[in-house]
């Protein structure tokens, strides 16, 4: 079967504040039910500046480390767990989810939520991880942590907050340049290289 | 219809590119700096294309997707990242996607002319389209979410507040989930063209926002869909953000007759297609997506 080319993205804009927010979007489960922590951050643009316009999806294993196929993300009954939210940053760049800490997907494996960026003026959505800070030997052997230089690596690892919550913030630029992923052969534009680039390396 | 943006009521129109004054960072739009007009905006932007076309002619790859270090659109200066994405194999949980269903979207969410009381003004029209994997398989039952500006080319959101007319029985926003064969179906209002703040003049020609789940979380995007022959398309950073004119052209809609609808609404196709799949599919998988595909 021939590849399709893909429709190429186009920035989220300014106006999807009446949109793509719903209610409990970041309550992947309720506030203070037994082993729900708080995943927070802030996003920031090139200058250090934080970014009041930027929307972060995460999806992410359960505990136990399965993945969740069920509906309700939308409209959530407050005890099922889906793996999927939605956060949009207020005014000082900061977002807020409750979830649970991720359980590895496969023995041994270094637990990790998949992210998804987006934000007036960025042109494209980013993907990026944020991996949970324990488990050294895990995170030691993970494929992606162990193809980054130690400075780089950092931004993609969360830090334990005392009230066993995570902090993990966004760079898109500059300084601490959070990694973003390309999954299917892009350059640094967002465009694709050749469509076996992204399976060349398996 | 629209009113021209003229620099006295400039001030009154805080639109895409400026943020509010309680945002310290409205540094980066360099208030200071001489107003840029519509020249100046779209000299940048033929050059860029220029040099483009000169490396496609010297066996440059085709670019597929917008670039995201895109200077025309001012924004993006500061908010595209200068380090090379970093190459992943995607794993487990990135090979899934969440799953929506009808608990979460009401069937009536892809009208979004009948969400108040009244009829919206403007001109009622119906995007329709399939859903599909690089490999040409219906993303099934998935989530597509849609937002726009009236007929008018005003937004409902407090930031949009340029002097053409709110619509009480229009909100703009729509959800669906796609059919077995992948098809989604919207009926609107056709949104105006929508002044903004990105330089002196600025239009952004008529779009709807479109955002898509895939089979793999991967395959997610958020896009623009627009209207054939625009006369706004070269004129706009954000839709020449993406070089390549074929690429361009993959977010315009096509009329289509057959879709039009006798006395009630003008038809639009418009077919999305995601990358391609990382995951080994099962049998069931592809039998389900290639049963549901014949038509």
């Amino acid at each position: 079967m021939s590849k399709l080319t893909a429709t190429p993205g186009q920035t989220v804009g300014p106006f999807y504040g009446y949109a793509l927010p719903y209610p409990k979007d970041n309550e992947l489960l309720a506030p203070g039910s037994p082993g729900s922590i708080r995943l927070q951050g802030t996003v920031y643009d090139g200058a250090g500046h934080t970014i009041p316009d930027a929307i972060l999806e995460i999806w992410q294993p359960d505990s136990e480390g399965n993945i969740v196929q069920k509906t309700g993300s939308l409209v959530r009954d407050g005890y099922t767990f889906t793996g999927w939210g939605r956060a949009s940053v207020g005014n000082s760049g900061v977002y807020t989810f409750t979830t649970v800490n991720p359980g590895p997907t496969t023995a041994g494996a270094a637990p990790f939520i998949s992210v998804a960026v987006f934000a007036r003026g960025l042109m494209n959505r980013l993907f990026t991880r944020v991996y949970l800070p324990e488990n050294e030997e895990a995170l030691a052997k993970d494929p992606l942590l162990s193809s980054l230089d130690p400075e780089r690596r950092k931004t993609v690892i969360a830090r334990r907050d005392p009230d066993g919550g995570l902090t993990w913030d966004v760079r898109l630029q500059g300084e601490g340049e959070t990694v973003f992923l390309d999954f299917h052969g892009e350059d640094a534009d967002g465009n694709a290289q050749g469509d076996e680039a992204g399976g060349a390396s398996k | 219809m629209l009113q021209e943006v003229n620099p006295e009521n400039a001030g009154q129109i805080e639109a895409d590119e400026l943020v509010s004054a309680a945002e310290p960072q409205a540094a980066h739009s360099r208030p200071d700096k001489a107003v840029e007009t519509q020249q100046d905006l779209s000299n940048e932007i033929q050059a860029i294309g220029e040099a483009y076309r000169r490396a496609l002619k010297d066996g440059a790859k085709p670019e597929t997707q917008p670039r995201l270090d895109y200077a025309p659109y001012r924004s993006s200066i500061l908010r595209h990242p200068t380090k090379s994405l970093h190459h992943a194999d995607p794993e487990t949980i990135e090979l899934y996607s969440p799953a929506f269903g009808h608990q979460d979207v009401h069937a009536l969410e892809s009208d979004l002319t009948i969400q108040h009381n009244g009829e919206p003004q403007g001109e009622r029209m119906i995007v329709q389209g399939r859903v599909l994997d690089g490999d040409g398989r219906p993303v099934a039952g998935q989530l597509v979410e849609i937002w726009q500006a009236n007929a008018a080319g005003r937004y409902i959101h407090k930031r949009d507040q340029h002097p053409a007319p709110l619509d009480p029985n229009f909100t703009g926003v729509g959800r669906c989930i796609t059919g077995p064969d992948g098809t989604y179906r919207f009926t609107t209002i056709k949104p105006g063209a929508y002044p903004w703040k990105n330089h002196l003049n600025a239009w952004r020609p008529a779009h709807i926002h479109f955002s898509l789940f895939g089979t793999e979380f991967t395959q997610r995007i958020v896009t623009q869909m627009y209207f054939p022959g625009d006369q706004l398309f070269p004129l706009d950073p954000i839709y020449q953000s993406i070089v390549d004119q074929d690429a361009r052209d993959r977010l315009v809609a096509q009329y289509d007759h057959s879709l039009t609808s006798p006395e009630w609404a003008l038809g639009y196709n418009w077919d999305i297609i995601l990358t391609g799949s990382k995951r080994t599919w099962t049998e069931n998988e592809a039998f389900a997506a290639s049963g549901d595909d014949e038509e």
